[in-house]
């Protein structure tokens, strides 16, 4: 049952071998000959027991040690071989496997990205896939060689002698079982081990996180005490654990010399009758070897593949996942009307969940500036979010330039929209390379301009390399605020027509932030202007304000006719001004 | 050179720190040495049964059953005594093992509690926590793999060798002579595969960073439809990797045949010499077949010992990974005439005196900051973000120790008190919430280990935070999850102020920061502030500027400095920074 399950799901990706069928036919064939080469060793030493030494003929005994030498280099070169058209099978695999997925990810919506969680699919795409392509060499190399011998070994021992070879019926099931029900026993075991071990990962966690608390409050004392619990805990499954697995090695010994002990005992009887040589005696008890050494790697192998396929049902859990939006086709006919953006009765929920928005209706002219305010989760960042199209409306339309923009291809749409993302992210690479993902190819004039409108350009100066200057990855080498601003600047480069800040000034201080909407006003004639804020400070210059309460809009209009008739924005607005500030205002 | 040597001294060190850790265990060790020794004699001891069984079984009519009987009945004793010792042996490594281990892990752990915030902070949190909990683990399993196998394998180099030398002395010199090309062969490819494996390593950190900026930020690679020039760099690393790899794994997976090939040549040298001893008749079959049988056994710990050394070695530098940590200077301990701050002695006031701090040794952050605090006075800290203000918070609850000057509490200085009286005596909220994984009211009661449900329930009401809770699912036994993943920002916050309402401290340390929080919760945490607050000395890193106005004394900071100090009236008619601040929260942007 749970071997079916396994197996589906690496079939699904063996498509990705399709191009290395050559490779995964040859890889494991060389593999067995290399086996068999294996196999037939003991019988040659059995030759010499039997004809050379008996006989006392030299030039027999050098030429047989002559065929095991060239039998061992047969083996190496198969085993070379195969070892060779495995690596490039798997590599081959795994390579068009990433990028496939790669790919993949690159189509996906919004939508599906929150579903998933960008971080789990960093570890899908990188460890997952590695694990999956080892899994794969591996299974070239001894998913056939394993059963082989052992079937090979069986098939020997009844070649050298039928009677004595049925020690060997009895012995590789009694052997399996041992070994697989050790294994059986242990997994799940390993499990346990793991969720400790998460679970002294945690405290470790909480502990630094929390160090400032626990000390405030004087509970380092339990803290200790807590962990000391689970690291114990952890040391009594580990116990457990290594005390069963401890039972396989002297279990396998003493059962393979359990077989040789009777197939020396009963041997001694079938060579006295001459059915058996002595040196064919000799080759039995090889063959026993053989056979444990095939079990215990085909035991390894289970196990590796188990957490290959693991690994593999995440990956296909990616790739069952479709990208639920439609790009609109390339011929759109743009109506240069007076609305740049508008929203049409707009209701949107995320997948499965109750409406995040409802009923949003909003007439924007170009060259406007507009703020969206109120409290987290209302809905302000799904209602920019909504423009570029990383979410569909479910209700309702969103027209950019008259068209809805479902019919738009995504890059036109998103050519024309500069985005500032609520957390400040840039990429490793120059300042330049950084500020060029706004516009390709964009020059230093154009770059310096938009720093200088993003208030970033001074300390871009400052810097001794200027544009050149490396950005570690994050931006890690950069404070809150000039990351912020860099953003803001890289939105600016392509001069796009409509300009999306959502929350992206919260790192700035109130001086900064209001030189910065003082300069985006003053030097962007034209351009449409969308600022999501939680400050009012920030966005009661605005043009039109649309506050949003659970989703809803409960008001749409300038600051001061707002104060007048909006309940909810005078609430945000007396808890962030005292009163003469608003009547200052 | 002297690196090499520096280097060499300390991995001595680490060995003896390991050997003390192992100390406690020193009667399980020597049982594990003799149950290694038996179980090796004795595996050693079986071949020379089963030689002598064959040699009595010699052809047609040529049986000696009687012989073989004992023979057999020895072997089987032998057998079942070698299991039982290779089962101890396990058995006692695995205690040794994880006892050692888990003994690291909570000196490590107990270390932790004790280290100055300055060393905590410094740090990444994800280095400390792969300390505690990966380095260690590959510590246990070094360990393990160095007692079960580098023990076994040492004495079965010496066993094989003994017993081969007992049967003869032509074929065990060949045999010892040939085994060091096996080892030349492995350490020859290994050296060979090193440079692919690093190369091949450096293509996946590069395909890993990529993965994760292109993939972690997706959706900033949507937004400037990046996704095109995103594939092609994808697509050059990618195919960077499949070489690298490819190599890698090729050349890595020639060891195993090739070592075996060359042991092959060792068993067919042993089985030339051998069958021309046995034709002079110097030799039997039996003891020749016992002797293949030697030769795979004594080449092959040669074969694993490297691989053990590296695990070793690699364990080894985990160890002193760990020690390093547990090495770090702890804060230093309370004087032993420090008092405790008590109920009866704090009165509110805090005084600094000429305080002086920094971070780095030559960049001065505070210097000649005095303050005086009346009880019951609010301090409100104002500046931009990253300007330093927790720098106070720091300081007034000792996490970190003024440079120069003095701060007192009531009229005792800081120094002379114990930390935790000191601590205690004031309720912190801070800006990033940081709650256990555990139920609602173990959470409040963090503070205040035995207080009742209704202490905590009452708690909760007067921090606005009954309402919620009591919607959840188990009310006040909700589990929470780590880090509170399960609730808002918002809510983390009125849990934060239950659990310092709970116990009340006559001083407050409160970071108003509330963005992503929701107007309604903020309305309500701030009632449950200003509640707080009442007849209480304050310190409120400020963001509302009706909190700031109200204050007594306003600390304005900017790049970690404190530049302005007074109330709000005497500040703008300063017409500094403050006013600048102020005055912009209003400009006219158009």
């Amino acid at each position: 049952m749970r071997q079916g399950w396994v197996k589906k799901i690496m079939f699904k990706l063996k498509r990705y071998l399709r191009k290395y069928k050559k490779e995964s036919v040859i890889a494991p064939m060389f593999k067995m000959l290399e086996a068999c080469f294996e196999l037939l060793t003991p019988l040659v030493m059995a030759r010499i027991v039997d004809v050379g030494i008996r006989d006392r003929d030299m030039g027999y005994i050098m030429m047989m040690c002559a065929v095991m030498v060239a039998f061992g280099v047969f083996g190496l070169l198969c085993s070379a071989t195969a070892q060779y058209f495995a690596a490039k099978a798997a590599t081959g695999f795994g390579t068009a496997l990433r990028e496939d997925l790669f790919r993949h990810v690159n189509s996906f919506s919004y939508t599906e990205l929150d579903m998933i969680g960008t971080s789990t699919l960093v570890t899908r795409l990188t460890s997952d896939i590695n694990q999956v392509q080892a899994g794969v060499n591996l299974l070239l190399r001894l998913f056939l060689r394993s059963p082989f011998i052992v079937v090979g070994a069986v098939v020997m021992a009844f070649v050298v002698n039928a009677r004595l070879a049925w020690i060997f019926v009895v012995l590789v099931p009694v052997l399996s079982l041992v070994i697989y029900g050790i294994m059986l026993a242990t997994i799940p075991l390993y499990k346990k081990v793991q969720n400790r071990l998460d679970v002294v990962l945690r405290l470790t966690r909480e502990s630094l996180a929390g160090a400032r608390v626990v000390r405030a409050f004087s509970r380092q004392e339990d803290e200790i005490q807590d962990f000391r619990e689970e690291s114990e805990g952890l040391m009594h499954m580990q116990l457990l654990v290594g005390k069963i697995s401890a039972l396989l090695n002297p279990a396998t010994y003493v059962i393979i010399n359990a077989a040789i002990l009777v197939v020396l005992w009963l041997g001694g009887g079938t060579v006295y009758s001459g059915e058996l040589t002595q040196g064919g005696l000799i080759a039995l008890i090889n063959y026993m070897t053989q056979v444990l050494l095939a079990l215990l790697a085909l035991s390894m192998l289970i196990v590796s593949v188990t957490k290959a396929s693991a690994s593999a049902g995440r990956i296909n859990d990616v790739f069952s996942q479709a990208s639920g939006m439609k790009e609109g086709g390339s011929e759109t006919d743009i109506r240069e009307g007076e609305m740049k953006v508008s929203f049409r009765h707009v209701d949107f929920a995320y997948k499965g969940g109750k409406n995040a928005l409802t009923d949003i209706r909003m007439e924007v002219k170009r060259g406007q500036t507009i703020g969206i305010i109120g409290g987290t989760g209302s809905g302000k960042s799904t209602v920019v979010n909504l423009i570029p199209r990383f979410y569909d409306a479910s209700a309702g339309e969103v027209l950019v330039d008259g068209v809805d923009v479902r019919e738009y291809p995504f890059s036109r749409l998103r050519g024309n929209i500069g985005i500032v993302p609520q957390n400040a992210v840039l990429f490793a690479g120059t300042i330049r390379e950084n500020m060029q993902w706004g516009k390709k190819g964009a020059s230093d004039d154009e770059i310096y301009r938009a720093l200088e409108i993003a208030q970033a350009k001074e300390f871009v100066e400052a810097k001794p390399d200027g544009l050149e200057t490396m950005v570690l990855q994050g931006g890690k080498n950069f404070s809150g605020g000039q990351r912020q601003r860099l953003t803001i600047a890289r939105a600016l480069v392509g001069e796009p027509e409509i300009l999306i800040l959502d929350d992206s000034a919260s790192a700035l201080d109130f001086a900064t932030d209001a030189k910065l909407r003082r300069a985006i006003a003053a030097q962007t004639r034209g351009m449409t202007v969308f600022i999501v804020s939680q400050r009012a400070a920030s966005i009661k210059d605005a043009d039109q304000i649309l506050v949003l309460d659970d989703g809803r809009q409960v008001g749409l209009g300038t600051h001061r006719e707002l104060l007048e008739t909006c309940g909810v924005y005078h609430e945000i607005c007396m808890s962030q001004f005292s009163e003469k500030e608003l009547e200052k205002s | 050179m002297n690196e090499k040597k520096e280097r060499s001294i300390k991995n001595r060190e680490i060995y003896r720190r390991i050997l003390r850790l192992i100390q406690p265990y020193r009667h399980l060790l020597i049982l594990s040495l003799i149950f290694a020794v038996v179980s090796v004699v004795l595996t050693l001891y079986a071949p020379v049964l089963t030689g002598r069984g064959i040699d009595l079984v010699i052809g047609k009519g040529n049986v000696d059953f009687d012989g073989l009987r004992p023979i057999l009945v020895r072997f089987a004793l032998v057998v079942a005594a070698t299991a039982l010792a290779q089962w101890l042996m396990n058995l006692c490594n695995n205690k040794i093992t994880y006892h050692v281990v888990k003994d690291i892990r909570t000196q490590a752990f107990e270390h932790l509690e004790e280290l100055p915030l300055r060393y905590i902070d410094s740090l990444q949190y994800g280095e400390i926590i792969s300390r505690v909990v990966a380095d260690v683990d590959q510590f246990s399993d070094g360990l393990l793999m160095g007692f079960s196998q580098l023990f076994t394998g040492i004495i079965t180099i010496f066993g094989t060798l003994g017993f081969m030398l007992g049967i003869n002395v032509a074929i065990t010199v060949f045999v010892v002579v040939m085994t060091p090309m096996s080892l030349f062969v492995a350490s020859f490819i290994a050296r060979r595969t090193f440079s692919m494996f690093r190369a091949q390593s450096e293509a996946r950190a590069a395909m890993t960073g990529l993965v994760d900026e292109m993939v972690g930020n997706q959706k900033i690679v949507k937004a400037f439809s990046y996704e095109k020039e995103a594939e092609q760099r994808f697509q050059d690393i990618n195919e960077k990797l499949r070489t690298s790899s490819l190599k890698a794994i090729f050349f890595s997976s020639l060891t195993n045949p090739s070592t075996r090939f060359v042991n092959n040549l060792v068993s067919t040298g042993v089985a030339i010499i051998g069958a021309v001893m046995a034709i002079r008749g110097r030799l039997t079959v039996g003891q020749l077949s016992c002797f293949v049988s030697y030769a795979n056994q004594y080449t092959k710990p040669f074969n694993e010992i490297s691989g053990v050394a590296t695990e070793f070695q690699n364990a080894v530098v985990c160890a002193g990974r760990v020690f390093d940590l547990i090495d770090e200077t702890p804060q230093a301990p309370d004087a032993p005439d420090a008092l405790a701050l008590t109920p009866e002695r704090v009165d509110g006031s805090v005084e600094l005196e000429n305080v002086a701090f920094s971070y780095k040794k030559n960049a001065p952050l505070i210097q000649n900051l005095s303050l005086n605090v009346k009880p019951g006075q609010r301090i409100a800290i104002v500046g931009p973000t990253g300007c330093g203000k927790t720098t106070m918070i720091n300081l007034l609850m000792r996490f970190y120790d003024v440079d120069a000057g003095e701060i007192r509490v009531s009229g005792y200085p800081i120094k002379s008190l114990t930390r935790d009286s000191l601590r205690r005596n004031y309720g912190m909220v801070l800006q990033e919430t940081w709650l256990k994984a555990g139920t609602v009211a173990e959470n409040i009661a963090y503070g205040k280990l035995d207080a009742s449900r209704e202490e905590i329930i009452q708690a909760a009401k007067e921090a606005h935070a009954h309402g919620f809770i009591s919607r959840m699912p188990d009310g006040y036994d909700t589990q929470i999850s780590e880090s509170g993943g399960n609730l808002s920002q918002g809510q983390k916050q009125l849990l934060c102020i239950a659990r310092v309402m709970l116990c009340l401290p006559p001083m407050l340390i409160l970071d108003e920061a509330t963005s992503s929080i929701d107007t309604r919760t903020e309305i309500r945490i701030q009632k449950a502030f200003a509640r707080m607050m009442q007849g209480r000395t304050s310190f409120i890193v400020a963001h509302r500027l009706s909190t700031i106005k109200e204050a007594d004394v306003i600390l304005v900071m900017k790049d970690g400095h404190i530049i302005e100090q007074g109330n709000h009236e005497t500040l703008l008619a300063e017409g500094g920074f403050y006013a600048e601040l102020y005055n912009s929260q209003f400009a006219r942007s158009v």
